[in-house]
């Protein structure tokens, strides 16, 4: 019989995942795993891990990490990548820390062009901490710090990451993707090679905004949160490539 | 090698390269802007390289990349800009990354003032961020100790993978004086420390689980919390017999100055001065101000000594505290002070001894 799916080895065997049932942020990680794989740089992996949920997975992934001070994972991966160009560097990091508290690391890492990649987790809300506000959570959506839900004149509106860095010269390829079905978890893998193949080629700085759900927080089961993502979240976050250097002429 | 006439700021920078330092990142403060200044023409020649942050907390998080990655790294500022760096320093002494950074210290609190002061003292050695870790805190009194600090704060670092804080201040900085440069690394003694530091650094490394590099600034484990706690802990009680203190004529003195950093070097030339006139004075310099040389403030002594005169660019006097748990009450504490940027003058501090043995 020919072997037609495999486990990705970049998880530890005898692990166990710390993420919450339908928590799609094994999903990427699985992602994250096969694409280095297939693109043959699992030895030259080093993954800078924000601080959230993202964390939980530093002790079963298999390849280099380190965890950067909350928002400051575009930073530490600067620091790697301009001492280490062979090294495949990239961070992992929620919308708390990407785009709130990290706001200023992340803008400037993406203005610089470093030749990093950023796997954004927009979930929505604070996973970590049990669902506080974040600068991703959606207008009359309820957090553990709004909870009439989030109002626009107190909280401002929910913001963009993939569209405000497009507003940036340097930036080689800002892709919006989501888990939320078979064929978006396709792209999100197309995606993600494609981010680290540009960094490979040495094209400069490569995002790919992942929409996820947090089931825990949003106060929802796995199956109602993928409704969710789907009738509420994607039409305020449209999916597909906002920027691509290579497509431009 | 020859003596050069060198600014405090270019010869810390310039020691710091030739000790093999190959990353640096920082943020414009004065008074020590001629550090990433030099570093940004400087690096680049060696094959080093020089990165603008945008702010001291990214420099900072910065140098903790890189020396992740297994560089000899470093970043400067002054006083408000080393309160935004505690956050990456911490990370660093919990991940046990070797890193040097500088402060040249100014008035304080808030934005303060530009000009020298000695006000980050318990900051610098008693805090430097959350979480109850200690570092080497070398306190220069000349540009040639700064220069000679420089490359022993590097070998430190790389020798206990810990931060080493360099605290200089303003003086120290700006002021221009000859000094002996180190030799400076090659090529391939750099190559060999990065090489050296590759089966921690997180650069890559072949798929097989025991051997990946994991930096761990934290751990949910609370049990290898603790023992990571004890392990560090004893790594600060063996620093103790490290101490480096300069002990200047104080076999048979009446009274004791006690200062670091650019106010030891005032008091010394004060002790100078005052025994010129009769008055047997000695003085205790700190070289590390953490280890702190209690031993040496054991060797005093006391049945001579009128009292201890401590010397510092600071109000509230801080460095006090220090000299005061090392004195023990064998002999009262005086203290002659000033602050805002306002340097200690000779004369001041010649008074304050002199009251203090004339009563
Ligand atoms: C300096 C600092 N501030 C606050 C925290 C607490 N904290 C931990 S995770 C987190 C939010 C994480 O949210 P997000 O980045 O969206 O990640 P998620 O858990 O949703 O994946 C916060 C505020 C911290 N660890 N450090
Ligand atoms: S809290 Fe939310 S983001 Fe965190 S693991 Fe659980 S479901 Fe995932
Ligand atoms: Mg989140």
């Amino acid at each position: 019989m020919n072997k037609i799916y495999t486990r990705t080895k970049t998880i530890q065997e005898d692990k166990v995942s710390g993420f919450c049932p339908g928590c799609m942020h094994s999903t990427v990680m699985k992602l994250i795993g096969e694409a280095l794989e297939e693109l043959n740089v699992v030895d030259k992996a080093s993954c800078v891990l924000g601080i959230g949920c993202c964390g939980l997975q530093m002790d079963y992934m298999a390849y280099d990490n380190t965890t950067a001070p909350h928002g400051r994972a575009c930073a530490v991966a600067t620091g790697i990548k301009r001492t280490n160009p062979d090294s495949l560097v990239f961070t992992y990091q929620g919308d708390g820390d990407f785009a709130s508290i990290g706001l200023a690391e992340s803008m400037s890492a993406a203005n610089r062009g470093e030749n990093i990649t950023v796997i954004f987790i927009n979930n929505g809300i604070y996973g970590m901490t049990g669902g506080q506000l974040a600068p991703t959570t959606l207008i009359g959506m309820k957090a553990s710090t709004a909870p009439k839900g989030r109002i626009a004149e107190e909280h401002g509106y929910p913001m963009h990451m993939c569209e405000i860095l497009n507003q940036l010269t340097a930036p080689y390829y800002l892709e919006r993707t989501s888990c939320n079905n078979p064929a978006n978890v396709a792209k999100t893998k197309n995606a993600i090679k494609k981010a680290f193949q540009n960094q490979l080629d040495g094209k400069g700085f490569s995002m790919v905004e992942i929409v996820t759900g947090c089931p825990t927080n949003w106060g929802m089961d796995p199956l109602k949160s993928l409704e969710f993502i789907e009738e509420k979240m994607l039409p305020e976050f449209p999916l597909g490539v906002i920027r691509d250097r290579s497509k431009e002429a | 090698m020859a003596r050069v006439f060198m600014k405090g700021t270019e010869a810390i920078a310039e020691a710091a390269v030739r000790a093999g330092c190959r990353f640096f990142a920082g943020y414009p403060i004065t008074p020590q802007n001629e550090v990433p200044e030099y570093m940004s023409r400087r690096l680049p020649e060696v094959g080093g390289v020089f990165v603008q942050g945008e702010s001291e907390v990214a420099s900072v998080n910065m140098v903790y990349g890189a020396a992740s990655a297994g560089t000899r790294a470093m970043t400067s500022s002054s006083s408000p800009g080393i309160s935004l760096k505690s956050e990456g320093i911490s990370y660093c002494a919990a991940a046990r990354i070797p890193m040097v950074y500088a402060n040249f210290a100014r008035g304080g609190p808030g934005v303060g003032s530009i000009q020298p002061a000695q006000m980050d003292y318990l900051q610098a050695t008693k805090a430097s961020g959350n979480g109850g870790f200690r570092m080497p805190v070398l306190a220069p009194a000349t540009v040639q100790e700064a220069v000679d600090l420089t490359v022993l704060a590097f070998d430190w670092a790389d020798r206990d993978r810990t931060p080493v804080l360099l605290l200089a201040d303003g003086v120290i900085g700006t002021m221009m004086e000859p000094v002996q440069l180190p030799e400076a690394k090659t090529d391939e003694e750099v190559a060999a420390i990065k090489e050296s530091k590759k089966s921690w650094a997180c650069i890559g490394h072949p798929l097989d689980y025991a051997h990946r590099a994991w930096i761990q600034p934290g751990n949910w484990s609370t049990l290898v919390m603790q023992q990571v706690n004890e392990e560090a802990a004893a790594m600060y009680k063996s620093w103790q017999k490290e101490a480096k203190v300069e002990e200047y004529k104080t076999e048979d003195a009446e009274i004791i100055l006690t200062a670091y950093g650019i106010c030891g070097r005032i008091a010394k030339s004060a002790v100078n001065l005052l025994r010129a006139e009769g008055i047997k004075a000695g003085l205790v310099r700190p070289i590390t101000v953490f280890p702190f040389p209690y031993a040496a403030y054991d060797r005093i002594d006391y049945s001579k000594v009128k009292a201890i005169l401590d010397v510092e660019m600071s109000i509230p006097a801080l460095f006090v505290e220090d000299v005061d748990a090392a004195v023990k009450g064998r002999a009262p504490i005086e203290t002659c002070l000033c602050s805002g940027g306002n340097i200690m003058s000779r004369e001041a501090v010649i008074k304050a001894a002199k009251k203090v043995v004339e009563g």
